[in-house]
């Protein structure tokens, strides 16, 4: 589904990733794990389409599309999702009139009749009573004095409107109490299927407590040093990352 | 971002809708002024004596008044004596009713999207024609004087309430008022008069819609609306003009009287030729908007979208005369490519517990420079006077100017006054996050800018609420930036 080759790229002068290469199929889910400054999140930056990053060298290919030649909401109408690190408020737009237009944009993507203003409320009540959230959410600004945690379930209610093919969840456990990371971690666990893949960022094991991964990936200094199933994010969380690094320069 | 940069500018780029020319016979006035273009207006409009004494009195103080200079505009200097100060249609004598009217400017009515056969009219917007300086239409005349309501056209107003006309007219904005307010007072030819009986709510909105077609002449036109003790009136004025190069003066005056618990809200869209966008042509809108709580209890709010223009220049104040009246202004500003709007409100506090609100929205894209001026004023009688002033700014690019400059005269320790100023950009972050839903990013622009001006749309009543959102977005295609 999404195979990214080589992948260097840089803001400014400032290389960041450095020959990244990854493979994710369909029905997987994947954890990227690693220090500060390792490049994830320019890694899902890059993967959306935010400007002011210069891929210099190597290609992503998703579903079989040439990703990067594609602007950021043609990728998000082929069925890319990426929950942001830290979503920005909209003040006066309302929260429900984003993800409506946004849902519809999908829809015509695929072809599908765009829905009306009560089938989408119909689907979107489903959807919060899955993220434990208020019907007033609906009728905010997007994310308009919206509190850490609200964002990010708000994040994880749009991409359970919008079903992705490709989610990518950009530290969407930092911030989160217990109870709120559970309740992400369950509408996330609701979406996993054998047609979607989810990439999932993370400083920290406990969210995979609640989201097992397929597999886990170490990235560090702008590659990924080392792959392994879920055991390997434990072994991270007791021994830290620096082993993994002395292992590649050994090799 | 040079790319997002490209993109934004094409998307700014955007057509003027309203810029076609009517082609139809004309009596117009050849340029220039004086006494006798005066006595011609006066003489072609029928008019009582004391309105001509009036006209050639503010003439008289105009001849001793100098432009002002403090806006925070350029302006190339304007040629008084090249103006034609008529211009109307050919008609032996104005239309006694719709289908009288010539069918040319029923069309051109009709393609700006105001239709003026009643029948038409689904909303039940009663409106005013006015066709460079004449009154061509009004609809829903008959049904309104059942309630007791006057609209008409000044012209008509003049000839059939000679009285009312003259016990408000210059009331609130005196003829010597100021530089624009004089020349108004000595040339205007039309506008809409209003008459709400005590008691009264008015059946329905009353809406003008003023169009510019001629070449070379300035629209003059002059709006009085009177609503009696207890009466409540809504009023929605629309402008647009043909696109030319050369730059056309639009100065009106505009006069409320709400007397004691009277309530008028006045709602503007104005969509006059913006010029170019490199800034060659378009209106020069200096006007002079003002009402007064004259009475106890009394409301006036003003509502307004302004998107047109070269340059505008006007603040719609309320004298707040009457104890507990209450004064609003609402307004969105934008200004594009090279688009330049000095405007904002005067909020004069006189009577007890008067209070106030402002909330200004103004927009900058391409190199538009927005500002916002507003005077604040308690004077020693208003005890216990209240004022909130919200005033946002937002740019899109980087060739854009907003600024504010707020004044604030307070003359009595009771009174509470707070003001709110925020500037932010359209921020990338914003866009990127409406893209990376599936959203284009001229949906995202205009999603992010109407959520900004949110608080003054929903103060428009519903069917123009929409046609402003409208408007906006096809003002701002391209603008991002």
């Amino acid at each position: 589904m999404l195979s990214i080759r080589n992948l260097h790229a840089r803001i400014g002068d400032r290389k960041i990733l450095k020959g990244l290469t990854l493979e994710v199929r369909a029905g997987e889910v994947h954890a990227i794990m690693g220090p500060n400054g390792s490049g994830k999140s320019t890694l899902a930056s890059v993967l959306a389409g935010r400007d002011g990053y210069e891929v210099t060298e190597g290609r992503v290919e998703y579903l079989g599309h040439d990703l990067l030649a594609l602007e950021p909401e043609e990728r998000a109408r082929a069925g890319l999702f990426l929950a942001f690190q830290y979503p920005v408020e909209i003040p006066g737009v309302n929260n429900a009139y984003l993800l409506k237009a946004a849902l519809n944009a999908v829809r015509r993507q695929r072809e599908l009749p765009e829905l009306d203003a009560f089938d989408f409320l119909a689907l979107v009540r489903d959807k919060m009573k899955l993220m434990q959230m208020d019907e007033s959410f609906l009728n905010r600004g997007v994310n308009e004095g919206f509190s850490g945690g609200e964002k990010k379930r708000n994040e994880i209610l749009q991409m359970a409107v919008l079903e992705p093919r490709l989610a990518l969840l950009d530290e969407t456990d930092s911030g989160l109490d217990i109870d709120a990371l559970r309740v992400v971690a369950n509408g996330v666990n609701s979406l996993r299927g054998p047609e979607r893949a989810i990439v999932m960022i993370t400083h920290y094991q406990r969210l995979l407590d609640y989201i097992e991964p397929d597999f886990v990936h170490v990235l560090s200094d702008g590659r990924i040093l080392k792959s392994g199933d879920s055991s390997l994010a434990l072994e991270l969380e007791k021994r830290g990352y620096d082993w993994v690094r002395q292992e590649a320069l050994v090799a | 971002m040079s790319s997002s940069q490209h993109d934004l500018d094409a998307l700014v780029a955007q057509k003027y809708r309203h810029g076609f020319v009517t082609d139809i016979e004309s009596d117009t006035v050849p340029p220039g002024l004086d006494e006798d273009v005066i006595r011609l207006i006066s003489r072609k409009k029928g008019e009582p004596q004391f309105m001509l004494d009036w006209r050639l009195k503010a003439y008289r103080h105009w001849l001793t008044m100098r432009e002002p200079d403090w806006a925070h505009v350029k302006i190339a200097r304007i040629d008084y004596q090249a103006i034609s100060y008529y211009s109307a249609p050919k008609k032996k004598d104005g239309p006694k009713s719709l289908d009288e009217v010539d069918p040319k400017l029923l069309a051109t009515y009709e393609k700006l999207g105001v239709p003026l056969h009643e029948r038409a009219r689904l909303a039940g917007v009663a409106v005013d024609a006015v066709f460079d300086s004449v009154s061509v239409a009004t609809t829903f005349k008959e049904k309104l004087a059942t309630a007791g309501v006057i609209f008409c056209p000044f012209s008509d107003a003049v000839r059939d309430h000679p009285a009312l006309v003259e016990r408000y007219l210059g009331s609130v904005v005196p003829y010597a008022d100021n530089f624009f307010a004089a020349l108004n007072s000595a040339v205007f030819s039309d506008g809409s008069f209003v008459y709400v009986p005590k008691g009264v709510r008015c059946p329905m909105e009353l809406s003008t819609y003023f169009r510019i077609n001629a070449a070379n002449t300035g629209q003059f036109e002059r709006t009085l609306i009177v609503a009696d003790e207890g009466a409540h009136v809504s009023y929605l004025e629309g402008c647009t003009a043909p696109m030319r190069d050369e730059n056309q003066l639009h100065a009106a005056v505009v006069e409320l009287v709400a007397e004691r618990d009277a309530q008028i809200k006045y709602s503007t869209v104005q969509n006059w030729y913006p010029g170019d966008e490199n800034g060659v042509g378009g209106i020069y809108n200096f006007v002079t908007k003002r009402g007064e709580c004259r009475g106890a209890n009394a409301r006036i709010s003003w509502t307004q979208v302004e998107t047109g223009s070269a340059i505008t220049w006007k603040y719609p104040s309320c004298v707040l005369t009457g104890d507990n009246s209450v004064g609003e202004f609402y307004s969105v500003a934008l200004a594009n490519h090279y688009q330049q709007a000095d405007t904002g409100t005067k909020m004069i506090h006189i009577g007890r517990n008067t209070r106030s609100t402002i909330v200004s929205k103004g927009i900058s894209a391409g190199h538009g420079q927005n500002t916002y001026r507003g005077l604040v004023k308690i004077l020693p009688s208003a005890e216990g006077a209240r004022n909130y002033t919200q005033c946002d700014s937002l740019l899109m690019g980087d060739r854009c100017g907003a600024h504010t400059f707020p004044y604030m005269e307070i003359k009595h320790p009771t009174a509470v006054v707070e003001h709110e100023a925020t500037t932010s950009r359209i921020a990338d972050d914003q866009l990127f996050y409406c893209r990376s839903r599936g959203i284009s990013e001229e949906d995202a622009v205009n999603m992010i800018v109407n959520g900004f001006c949110k608080a003054v749309f929903k103060e428009l009543p519903m069917e123009f609420a929409v046609e402003a959102q409208n408007l906006l977005s096809v003002s701002l295609e391209g603008a991002v930036g």
